[in-house]
């Protein structure tokens, strides 16, 4: 059973803190959310977990050595004179090993592209590929060495609907498969609602919630998050849906 | 064979990218090939008219030739020719590594200030007789230059290592440093005599007739050393192209890295530079021609960037004596000259969104 567990965590760039007092127990088998307004501290929070930021507290990986963490960060363009498949080699290269390649890690790479179909995109450049594209890419190279721990800047941002959809089922998949943590931060509620078993809920540099995505996402917690008022309620099919009704101060006068 | 047989049974993806690696591995052994033959023209022209055979025999079986063509040929065609694929190997790699680490086309020994350093350090000894080290006089030239470039290179070294320091400000700053050393250069011309104004501006115009063995040994030692340090690093290194986020979260220690390479490079640009003055264009062409013949996997890169400098070089070394018959013009003139349009042709024809 693999779990993340962060013990009273925090990170400051600088003097002004971002993150502090963060403690939760993440399962593996299941996809995360972590929701929160722009600049709540999620890429902190995520860059404090991979070790890049220092601060207050711990990180425990129970069932996962540091090297099985592996941390996407936001979409950036990528200039580099390499194929998607050359990319995606060399990410699960970075574990270690030598110049050859075996045949075991070529299938690799190849079951890889097959899982967030792109394999039709194996010898492009990257410089050539659209926002979308370059997403689906960095999600394969992030998962190409399967990290038993995977934390991902906003995944889905670049994909058109039917992408989103068809990644998050493939990330849930993995998640069940390889029984890893995934902590996905997202900014779609419903989409959160529908793909994520659990959601932490991120604002004024602390975590406000963590547990059972519909326990966390109550209009309430939306409010203190987002400040705009919505309704949680069930679709024709029996989804939960959030409906917004718009911005908090606006509605309350 | 078995293998074929695990081949046939790999997906398509994966037949793909072993056909791109073996084109690859044919580029670099063409451009092995291309090397052989340009030395051997090297060596083989120059003012003292002997035929191919003869320059063959004079390398092959030393003992039977004459005396003057062993030592025409032996003592200063070779180490010319040599000195060619050394020199371009190194400025090209350390070129190829610079534009690696500090993500930006233009970096090379040239723009980060090395090449301008050392001429200002090479011009401090023909000018004025400063010897930066005390020692051997016949040496005062190069080790000015190179303790000049060295000093450049360490400059923007310990500023990169400061908090908040990018990569765009250590390229600001080599361009600072170029136009900073050039400026005191012009200005060691004005009070020159005109016997060390001529020598100074034959030395900045990069030229290989003051090639010795002992120079051929050091760079190539220094190559030796350095290659496989950055060898050993090649899935890092190329992992840094796709930008120092993604790098480090893949991982890769980036800040470590770069100050690694960047050491690495001084030295190997800083050498060839103070035994050959400035050659200011295989730095940034060598390392953009194995970019768009090899992409930027640091396993063909590497050889490959090496390969194409030391070609161009080797190939320019050629024309140098081509040109006019009887003279060897200096060598920085003629890379320029005949580099920068087949350069141009090359990145607008073969237009990529990656340089």
């Amino acid at each position: 059973m693999v779990n993340l567990t962060l013990e009273r965590i925090g990170a400051r760039y600088g003097r002004r803190e971002i993150l502090s007092d963060a403690s939760a127990r993440v399962q593996g088998g299941v996809l995360t959310a972590l929701v929160g307004a722009n600049a709540a501290g999620k890429s902190t929070l995520f860059r404090r977990i991979a070790g890049h930021l220092r601060g207050a507290g711990h990180v425990r990986l129970d069932g996962a050595g540091h090297n099985d963490l592996r941390y996407m960060p936001q979409d950036t363009g990528m200039s580099a004179a390499l194929t998607v498949y050359e990319s995606i080699i060399l990410a699960l290269k970075q574990g270690g090993g030598g110049w050859r390649l075996s045949s075991a890690e070529l299938s690799k790479v190849d079951e890889t592209l097959r899982r967030f179909k792109i394999t039709h995109l194996a010898d492009q450049q990257l410089p050539e590929l659209s926002g979308g594209q370059r997403q689906a890419v960095s999600i394969a190279q992030t998962l190409v060495s399967r990290p038993k721990v995977v934390l991902m800047d906003e995944p889905t941002s670049a994909l058109d609907l039917n992408r989103q959809y068809e990644v998050l089922e493939a990330l849930r998949l993995y998640a069940k498969e390889n029984d890893a943590v995934m902590v996905l931060a997202l900014h779609d509620l419903n989409q959160v609602m529908r793909c994520c078993a659990h959601t932490m809920a991120l604002g004024e540099s602390r975590i406000q919630a963590f547990g059972p995505t519909l326990e966390v996402l109550t209009p309430d917690m939306i409010r203190r998050l987002y400040g705009i008022d919505s309704r949680v309620e069930r679709c024709s099919r029996g989804c939960p849906m959030m409906i917004v009704d718009g911005p908090a101060d606006l509605v309350s006068m | 064979m078995s293998t074929t047989e695990i081949h046939a049974s790999e997906p398509a993806t994966a037949q793909s990218y072993r056909g791109l690696v073996t084109r690859r591995i044919a580029i670099l052994v063409g451009l092995t090939i291309a090397l052989v033959l340009s030395v051997a023209v090297d060596v083989s022209l120059g003012p003292a008219r002997y035929g191919v055979p003869e320059v063959l025999q004079t390398i092959f079986a030393p003992g039977s030739a004459d005396l003057q063509m062993r030592v025409v040929v032996w003592d200063i065609r070779m180490p010319m020719a040599i000195l060619a694929v050394t020199v371009g190997a190194s400025l090209s790699l350390a070129g190829a590594q610079m534009q690696t680490i500090l993500a930006n086309p233009l970096a090379s020994p040239f723009t980060l200030g090395l090449s301008a350093a050392a001429s200002f350090g090479a011009a401090l000894a023909m000018v004025l007789g400063v010897a930066l080290f005390p020692g051997a006089v016949s040496l005062m030239v190069p080790i000015n230059a190179f303790a000049m470039a060295m000093a450049a290179s360490l400059l923007i070294f310990g500023l990169s290592t400061l908090r908040g320091v990018t990569t765009e400000t250590i390229i600001l700053l080599g361009i600072a440093l170029v136009f900073s050393f050039n400026a005191a250069l012009a200005l060691l011309q004005y009070f020159a005599s005109e016997q060390a104004l001529s020598a100074v501006v034959f030395w900045t115009m990069g030229s290989l007739t003051k090639a010795t063995w002992g120079k051929v040994a050091v760079t190539a030692v220094i190559l030796a050393v350095c290659t496989p340090l950055f060898a050993r690093r090649a899935w890092a290194l190329t992992a840094i192209r796709l930008g120092e986020v993604r790098a480090s979260a893949m991982g890769v220690p980036v800040k470590r890295l770069r100050l690694e390479v960047l050491l690495l490079v001084s030295v190997l640009a800083a050498v060839p530079v103070s035994f050959v003055g400035t050659i200011g264009f295989i730095g940034i062409v060598g390392p953009h021609l194995a970019r768009l013949l090899l992409g930027e996997d640091q396993r063909f890169f590497l050889p490959g960037a090496m390969l194409s400098g030391a070609v161009i070089l080797s190939a320019t070394s050629v024309l140098s004596k081509a040109i006019l018959p009887g003279a060897v013009l200096p060598i920085g003139i003629i890379t320029a000259l005949v580099g920068v349009p087949f350069f141009a042709a090359l990145i607008l024809t073969k237009g990529r969104k990656s340089w």
